[in-house]
């Protein structure tokens, strides 16, 4: 058992947990991924490493209700514990193994969009760590789901923040900053590490691919043992076909093909939505609907 | 009685069975295995115990249900295998000890198999209780996997004494006998965790959710964690797909995919949250056991199914008693047929697959005669689902990430067959992970090798 030693509601739908697991914390790195289980007959998710804590054995999570075993964690509180917690999965950010010059010598963009500001937090604080300035930017649909604001402060080296609906920051979406930072504002980037729904990374990646900026993605696919051994992580990389939990999750965001790479997202969406549509009626649910969608 | 003929074993009725998961064979009860075991001649130099990759003494235990005596029989068994009722399920006896058996000759042989396993839950439902090792002799060895080549080697080394500790990366234990092997082939409460819980009460512990060469490497095993040797069992590892156009669509999986989710995470039960898109007109591409059960899983979900095979039923790499069952059940073969292309609607998912003719030619480098596409035979199969079962390549995060371990072109670990010894010292292998997907008892007899040769190793220094 896993031990929950704080958790916290960050937005509507959105929660924040450290956990107690040491094998994990002692090693893992940026850009890696965990999987949890709460229970016997949970899903096993896949979520990216928000934060670490070596000394104590602590790794924090952030995750979205999206089905059904989300929505029984969200219900966790400290005290409480996941029966299941595996990691760390994946490979790290490339620029973890970067000589350290080198990297001093990067101008970077990070990109970060709703809950993908949990797994942008940790590259841009272990840069920080190392005298490494780097840019954020933040987007979320509206201000309430704004997440880790004064964290990803603390960290980076400029701030933009960007709300759809403009009820904080900027109006607009991040890459309407993207663009106004580096045509208006004369800013150069060597390299966008962008992070958020796939659409988002999509268009993210349209605009730097014009730009010329050299574009890193993190893909979030369906998973299920997260080591390799079932490949329904699978996407197209240029012209190869990549596992997600074993080859990424971070990609050459130029090369992703994201509309097969939504297509697959969606495989699940009516059978998960079914799951929790079942949970909340209880036995009145009787499936099939075919409309209850997962989120 | 006809000596001739194995005594029948019950099984579900296919109409019945195909729309449930439990187990489909019954297996013999007390008079039906004590009248087979009575066709067995006791062959003085007996052809079946060198069929048997673990060597179990055939003839000695069979001598023993015929008189009864169970007790006796499953200590001569346990001498040799710690997964009998494993075993007793899934091994190909047709190619192992039955092939060899004499009665075969004329005749049926002596259904070695149906036996083993009556005497390993008989005696699993007596309450026959392994014997701890009195003594553990301090040292310590780490086994990496809980399928049944980690699971034999652990059990194995805890017998000699050493503290043993097997890492697994899943949440569960068993390996391919839980995520592989479905649950009305090999039950899962009934008969897998009891043969677990038997390598526990030899003493061995249990980690799982560890990922060796992620959470933790074997040169921390070895120089941080104080093991004085490791072996891995790590398994197959990753799918294989065919590399046509339309692969990634929705309703495409890998065999693995597909049984994980219905196996570990049972995805076949209601109050179970991991979902399976079970499909309605299955094809599964593949003729070997992986095949045969996602195949009759998906019937079992459900689906209409064909096996979808580029050689001939001669070729079949499946045990016979698979392909038996799977046409019993109403699977539809379409041998010496390759898909070409997987279909798609405009929403990405499958809808049919074009697939050619072919024809058998001269044999290639297996022995098998090679398949040639017949030109201009092509048509498409009406399917919704498609489950790609052709075998695995390695998974790279052991031998990426330990310093000085040899691997093949194949990305195998390089072993010594008898002793399991790879080339970086302390360091032992067996199973898939060596010899590329084969069988449970094959991985079982490296298991057996490997704790040997670890033995040797930690006796010598």
């Amino acid at each position: 058992m896993y031990k929950i030693v704080k958790a916290r509601q960050l937005a509507d739908k959105i929660y924040l947990m450290d956990v107690e697991a040491p094998r994990t914390a002692r090693v893992c790195e940026p850009g890696e991924f965990v999987i949890v289980k709460i229970d016997e007959t949970g899903e096993r998710i896949p979520l990216t490493i928000c934060d670490y804590d070596r000394e104590n054995g602590i790794v924090t999570i952030v995750f979205q209700i999206v089905g059904a075993s989300t929505r029984k964690m969200a219900a966790l509180k400290a005290g409480d514990s996941f029966r299941d917690f595996v990691g760390p999965l994946g490979k790290p950010s490339e620029f973890v193994h970067e000589d350290l010059t080198v990297l001093k010598n990067k101008k970077m963009l990070f990109v970060a969009g709703g809950v993908g500001t949990a797994p942008v937090y940790p590259q841009v604080k272990w840069l920080r760590d190392r005298g490494i300035d780097a840019d954020v930017i933040v987007g979320a649909k509206t201000k309430d789901l704004l997440i880790l604001e004064e964290e990803m402060k603390a960290v980076a080296a400029n701030l933009y923040i960007t709300t759809d609906d403009g009820s904080y920051g900027q109006k607009g979406m991040v890459t309407d900053v993207i663009k106004d930072l580096v045509e208006h504002q004369g800013k150069q980037y060597h390299v966008c590490v962008a992070i958020g729904p796939m659409i988002m990374m999509k268009f993210v990646c349209l605009l730097t691919k014009k730009l010329n900026i050299p574009t890193i993605v993190s893909m979030n696919p369906i998973m299920v043992d997260g080591t390799g051994m079932c490949g329904a992580c699978r996407l197209t990389v240029g012209d190869e076909v990549k596992f997600a939990c074993v080859d990424g999750p971070e990609f050459d965001g130029h090369k992703v093909n994201f509309d097969e790479a939504m297509k697959r997202q969606q495989m699940y969406r009516t059978e998960e939505g079914r799951a929790m549509l079942k949970l909340k009626e209880g036995d009145t649910h009787h499936g099939g609907c075919g409309h209850c969608q997962g989120d | 009685m006809d000596m001739l003929k194995k005594v029948p074993v019950r099984e579900q009725d296919p109409k019945v069975r195909a729309a449930n998961f439990e187990e489909v064979c019954l297996g013999y009860n007390k008079e039906e295995a004590m009248e087979e075991a009575l066709r067995c001649l006791t062959c003085k130099n007996a052809k079946c115990v060198k069929g048997c990759p673990v060597s179990i003494d055939i003839p000695g235990f069979v001598q023993q249900v015929k008189e009864g005596k169970f007790e006796e029989a499953a200590n001569v068994i346990a001498k040799s295998s710690a997964l009998p009722a494993v075993c007793g399920r899934v091994c190909p006896q047709e190619s192992q000890c039955e092939g060899q058996c004499v009665r075969g000759i004329k005749g049926e042989p002596v259904s070695i198999g149906k036996l083993e396993r009556f005497v390993a839950d008989w005696s699993r439902e007596s309450g026959f209780v392994p014997e701890k090792p009195e003594h553990t002799n301090g040292k310590k060895v780490a086994v990496i996997g809980s399928g049944p080549a980690g699971l034999t080697c652990a059990g194995d080394l805890a017998k000699m004494g050493y503290e043993v500790t097997i890492f697994e990366a899943l949440h569960e234990p068993g390996g391919v006998l839980l995520y592989g092997i479905p649950e009305f082939r090999l039950p899962k409460e009934g008969v897998v965790k009891p043969e677990i819980e038997n390598v526990k009460k030899l003493g061995v512990t249990i980690e799982t959710n560890v990922i060796i060469g992620k959470s933790v490497t074997i040169d921390q095993l070895l120089e941080e964690e104080g093991f004085d040797a490791v072996f891995i069992g790590s398994g197959a590892g990753l799918p294989m797909f065919m590399g046509i156009p339309g692969e990634n669509a929705n309703g495409v999986f890998s065999a693995n995919e597909y049984l994980t989710r219905s196996n570990l995470m049972k995805a076949f039960r209601e109050d179970y949250d991991t979902p399976i898109a079970a499909g309605k007109k299955v094809a599964v591409v593949g003729g070997g056991n992986v095949a045969m059960d996602a195949a009759r899983t998906a019937l079992r979900l459900g689906a209409d199914v064909h096996i979808v095979y580029r050689r001939s039923e001669a070729e079949l790499p499946a045990r016979a008693e698979e392909v038996h069952h799977a046409k019993e059940e109403g699977i539809i073969f379409n041998l010496l047929t390759n898909p070409t292309e997987i279909l798609t609607d405009d929403n990405g998912w499958v809808k049919g697959m074009r697939c050619i003719r072919m024809e058998l030619g001269e044999p290639d480098a297996s022995g098998r005669r090679r398949p040639m596409p017949v030109a201009g035979s092509e048509f498409v199969i009406d399917v919704d689902t498609v489950i790609m079962s052709l075998g695995t390549s390695p998974n790279p995060l052991i031998s990426g990430t330990t310093k000085g371990l040899e691997v093949n072109r194949r990305k195998c670990i390089v072993a010594e067959e008898a002793s399991g010894k790879t080339s970086k010292e302390g360091v032992y292998a067996g199973g898939d992970a060596v010899t590329g997907a084969a069988t449970v008892i094959l991985a079982m007899e490296a298991g057996r090798a490997g704790a040997r040769g670890i033995h040797e190793y930690l006796t010598k220094i």
